[in-house]
């Protein structure tokens, strides 16, 4: 029972330290993005006034804008707007980043968060389907299907996708519309086609790792031991194994979860979802600084957000690893 | 190189299949203009989105240009550009890695944490901020592509290197007052080219995809070259008719990644239970 205790007490300063190394991370991020996009040739001034612009007027909406000041000083005032939930003002819609991104944030969760759903599930059968038959044929099937899919480029996927259930079948729309009044089967039914894409996508590397995990567990003492006893090659794998490699596949999970809201960028464009990658794409294509800084946070919060859920999770579900 | 084809001879069907894809296109990368049956941006069709048909192979673009040929000139851009990149990143993710691991300390703990602050973007996403802040012309696009994987590589040759510098061969090196560069390339590399060469190959087939996906967004290889990823863009109004000319473009560049990917994963020394 002490020894419980003691393991409880010392799992909170191992947490703080997790999530202090985190934001420490996050903050380096913001240092590099912002870096990053002050190497821009021409300035933001120079961007929205034209080529006709006197340099008076330049210098003016300089001055306007605060570009004159020093790196630093601007790179503290962007991050204390951040940390503030300011993101500063969009240069080509001319309205606060927050408020464009707050419209599109949903949408894209919405998306994450239903792959997801079909995901998961679909790529732990996979997995452990393919660990319990090791080396028969459905093994290798399953193998050479991921090892495929993982290389596959999203836009082949997209256009077949379209090309099927659209264009031949006509059984889906291949544009995704999302708005307020649509009944949740409408939602649903008009995301199909990029939730089947995106689950493609991601399916096979979360399989392809569940697999691992599972395949390396198996060679373990104690699942012979467990076999001996005469328990089921399906039990031992449910009730022994994995539990005890929930911390790999976690984070393969949440691997696979990070590139759901950062890389569905090109499956968001092809289907003309309102969602936050397709709005960093044309915060790329108008180079509108404040709205691409603001976007490139987001999806590195998001990454470093699900990265530290399954760090504790690991730590939580194996207490060996408390112990360094 | 005799070794590596009778290699190739005993090899299973799947992997036999993944390397003549790969080879393939390399062949083709190199040899395409000279095959191609029409010029790049020649008109050479009335119909615009064309079948496939014994004139024009792969049919005709959204102006009435041959698919094929263009199609043998934009493998040149995907491939070279993507074996650029892959070879730069390693080169420079492995010099890192080394130059960190053999010193040690200071410069150590600030390589890996600038390398780990690299790595938590999401390479797609620092692709598309360098992409906006420099521009992509093809020189910037092989450094942007050679940059996002840098960190990758940067881990795995570390984590390599790190295991490698603890044996006692090099300690020996270092006994015999070595200097850190002769310990790097002739105590530690060769140990570790097998695993870095299967990286360099994932790396391609990465950059490859970034590479395509930034050119469909319109954001990566500009007219008037066009690699794979922009000869997907530039016909996806094509895409309800379901015109080979958006279809071959796509398949060629699944091609090209998902035999490379085949081929490492069948090269790769089996795990021995």
């Amino acid at each position: 029972m002490s020894g419980a205790s003691t393991g409880k007490a010392s799992l909170w300063p191992l947490l703080t330290r997790r999530v202090g190394s985190a934001l420490l991370t996050l903050l380096l991020v913001s240092m590099v993005i912002f870096g990053i996009a002050g190497l821009l040739p021409g300035d933001a001034a120079q961007e929205a006034l034209g080529q006709s612009a006197t340099p008076e007027q330049v210098a003016a909406l300089r001055h306007e804008m605060g570009l004159d000041q020093p790196a630093p000083v601007r790179y503290a005032h962007w991050l204390s707007g951040m940390v503030q939930g300011d993101a500063g003002q969009s240069l080509v819609a001319g309205m606060p980043v927050g408020a464009i991104i707050a419209e599109r944030l949903p949408n894209t969760l919405m998306l994450a968060g239903m792959t997801a759903v079909l995901a998961v599930p679909l790529a732990l059968a996979m997995g452990i389907t393919a660990a319990i038959r090791r080396g028969t044929w459905i093994d290798r099937a399953i193998n050479l299907a991921s090892l495929s899919m993982v290389a596959l480029p999203e836009f082949l996927v997209a256009t077949v996708g379209v090309l099927i259930f659209s264009v031949k079948l006509m059984w889906l729309p291949s544009i995704a519309m999302v708005s307020a009044e649509a009944s949740w089967s409408d939602t649903l039914r008009s995301c199909a086609l990029p939730i089947l894409s995106l689950t493609v996508v991601v399916v096979a590397q979360m399989a392809r790792m569940t697999r691992a995990a599972i395949a390396d567990q198996l060679d373990r003492p104690y699942v012979e031991m467990a076999r001996l006893k005469g328990a089921s090659l399906s039990r031992v794998v449910l009730g022994h194994v994995l539990p005890n490699c929930l911390g790999p596949i976690v984070n393969a999970m949440a691997l696979s979860l990070s590139y759901l809201m950062g890389g569905a960028i090109i499956v968001e464009t092809i289907f003309n979802f309102p969602g936050l990658a397709s709005l960093m794409v044309n915060a790329v294509t108008s180079r509108d600084m404040p709205l691409l800084q603001a976007c490139a946070m987001i999806f590195c919060s998001a990454y470093l957000l699900l990265m530290l859920v399954a760090d504790m999770v690991a730590l939580l579900a194996n207490p060996r690893l408390r112990a360094q | 190189m005799k070794r590596s084809i009778s290699l190739l001879a005993k090899a299973p069907l799947a992997t036999r299949i993944a390397a003549g894809f790969v080879g393939f296109w390399l062949v083709l990368a190199v040899a395409g203009p000279w095959v191609a049956p029409h010029p790049v941006g020649a008109f050479v069709d009335q119909d615009v989105f064309s079948g496939l048909s014994s004139r024009l192979w792969l049919g005709s673009d959204y102006l009435g240009r041959d698919v094929f040929s263009r199609l043998l000139y934009g493998a040149r851009y995907t491939v070279f550009l993507g074996l650029g990149a892959a070879l730069l990143a390693a080169c420079c993710g492995t010099s890192l890695a080394l130059w960190a691991t053999l010193s040690g300390g200071a410069v150590d703990e600030v390589i890996s944490r600038l390398m780990d602050t690299l790595i938590s973007i999401p390479s797609k996403i620092l692709a598309l901020v360098l992409v906006a802040a420099c521009g992509s012309s093809l020189p910037l696009l092989l450094l942007i592509c050679a940059l996002t994987y840098v960190p990758g590589n940067f881990r795995i040759a570390r984590a390599l290197a790190m295991n490698l510098a603890a044996l006692d061969f090099v300690a020996a090196a270092r006994a015999r007052g070595e200097r850190k560069f002769a310990i790097a390339l002739h105590e530690v590399l060769p140990n570790m080219v097998h695993p870095l060469l299967a990286d360099l190959g994932l790396r391609f087939v990465f950059v490859v995809l970034l590479l395509s996906g930034l050119s469909f967004l319109g954001l990566g290889v500009q007219p008037p070259y066009a690699d794979l990823g922009s000869l997907v863009r530039e016909n996806i109004s094509g895409l309800t008719e379901g015109a080979p000319a958006i279809l071959a473009p796509a398949l060629a560049i699944a091609v090209l990644t998902v035999g490379t990917n085949l081929l490492i994963d069948a090269l790769k020394p089996e795990d021995k239970r």
